[in-house]
């Protein structure tokens, strides 16, 4: 086992510093990213259930585009590309902007999906309360919403955080960079990937066991809530509703 | 209009052409196979975690959950720096391909495992009662049910190995993204105008890749869609 011999351990130890500020880095860009392409998936998830078309059409283009063409490309874009018009930004900015605007069309698939599973009766009762468009989702719709929603959002969340790793081919700083500077300079390839692979492990594997876990308890689909003991409370005069 | 002119025919020369098209070729002999690949094995783990015992179980549950929460892009350069490909295969895209089948076959696994799942009991208890044994059962009735209710989900995994396949452009791999990253850092005469022309290609890269995975995309929706309507 050459590739895992005890002094690329040694190396690997000598120099641990490096590995956990890509670490940091990496969580910086997650949570950054996390939050831009929440905004985002929730926006254009609302946009695409909205009555006028020109809205529908915004996400519509927004998601085709982002969902079809790979994260590599449009982070190079970012990267390579905008500087030529004058654009710079710090590699940093460029993780955050690239990984969240992807996946938030990922989100926004998700959030029309959960709004479009919430029957139509809730936005019609909501309306004849009084109740604006805003209003109606803020209130009614989105949270009844979020329990379809939530499973498919960590899994999402799960690839952000694995796909940030395309960081390291613009030097990001991140993890993944770290690793592989580290490796290609020491040649101990094998430490330094295990090491890596592990440490994406650690932040991915409990989002992919609460994805589990929100699946098994919300269920696929959202069931229409039983109110038969309810009303056969009023039916009787002596329920405890 | 002439800078772009000038700068549109710097970029599709007949030999650039042919460069990114091979590239193409490349990109599309990868994730076919690792796809095809990753099927196969997906299923193969899919029905030990399912039917397997123990160790069986075990090993396909460490599996999966080991490539699914790591990046695809630690395996494709750990693949490429720290393994020798045996002869025949030693060309540098099967390193690529073998990492895309290695975490393709987790992320397949779970899907064909859903599809397993929701094929209902009692086809087997059908099945046996009409004589078949449990792998005739497998192989007649319960995978093409399987498979037919998990195609769109598959078609989904798809996309997204076509588009990782970009990833292998950092490991020197002459697939489309690397032949046109490559393209457009060639030394060219200064007449014209060097960010039209990385303009350009960019948004040629993004056109291919768009209309590949957007023809993809159409027919996931096409089946989901269909699917609500039965």
């Amino acid at each position: 086992m050459g590739a895992f011999s005890v002094q690329k351990w040694e190396k690997l130890f000598q120099n641990f510093d490096p590995f956990l500020e890509g670490f940091g880095t990496t969580l910086y860009i997650v949570i950054l990213g996390l939050i831009l392409s929440l905004i985002l998936g929730i926006i254009f998830g609302i946009f695409s259930t909205s009555h006028l078309k020109v809205l529908r059409g915004i996400s519509r283009v927004y998601v085709e585009f982002f969902q079809n063409t790979p994260l590599l490309v449009q982070v190079f874009f970012l990267y390579n590309a905008l500087p030529y018009v004058g654009v710079f930004m710090p590699v940093k900015t460029i993780g955050i902007l690239g990984v969240g605007i992807y996946h938030g069309a990922y989100m926004s698939e998700i959030v029309r999906t959960g709004i479009q599973a919430v029957p139509k009766g809730q936005e019609e009762a909501a309306a004849s309360q009084g109740f604006g468009y805003l209003q109606s989702m803020g209130y009614i719709i989105l949270p009844q919403a979020l329990k379809v929603m939530l499973p498919p959002l960590t899994n999402v969340a799960a690839n952000l955080i694995k796909n940030t790793s395309i960081l390291a081919v613009i030097a990001g700083g991140d993890l993944m960079y770290q690793a592989d500077s580290f490796a290609s300079s020491t040649l101990a390839y094998g430490p330094a990937y295990l090491v890596v692979g592990a440490l994406y492990f650690i932040i991915c594997f409990p989002l992919a066991r609460l994805s589990g876990y929100l699946e098994r308890r919300f269920g696929a689909t959202p069931k229409p809530k039983d109110y038969s003991a309810l009303l056969s409370s009023y039916e009787t005069g002596k329920g405890e509703a | 209009m002439n800078e772009f002119i000038t700068a549109f025919e710097s970029v599709f020369t007949r030999s650039n052409v042919f460069y990114m098209l091979r590239g193409l070729g490349v990109t599309f002999y990868v994730a076919l196979i690792s796809i095809i690949l990753s099927i196969f094995f997906g299923t193969i783990l899919a029905l030990f975690r399912t039917y397997g015992n123990k160790l069986l179980k075990g090993f396909s549950i460490t599996y999966i959950e080991i490539f699914r929460n790591t990046p695809n892009l630690l395996w494709v350069l750990a693949i490429r720096f720290m393994i020798r490909m045996p002869e025949p295969f030693d060309a540098p895209m099967y390193s690529g391909i073998l990492a895309f089948t290695l975490f393709t076959s987790a992320v397949m696994a779970e899907i064909i495992r859903g599809g397993l799942n929701s094929v209902h009991k009692g086809q087997f208890e059908a099945a046996y009662s009409q004589g078949f044994n449990f792998f005739q059962t497998l192989i007649f009735i319960i995978l093409p049910q399987c498979f037919k209710a998990i195609v769109p989900a598959m078609l989904s995994q798809v996309i997204t190995v076509i588009k990782d396949t970009s990833f292998l452009a950092q490991v020197a791999i002459e697939e489309f993204f690397n032949n046109s990253k490559w393209i457009m850092s060639a030394q060219i005469d200064s007449t014209v105008n060097q960010s039209m022309r990385v303009f350009i290609i960019f948004g040629f890269v993004a056109l291919v890749y768009f209309i590949i995975n957007f023809i993809l995309s159409c027919i996931v929706r096409n089946t989901r869609k269909r699917r609500q309507v039965a």
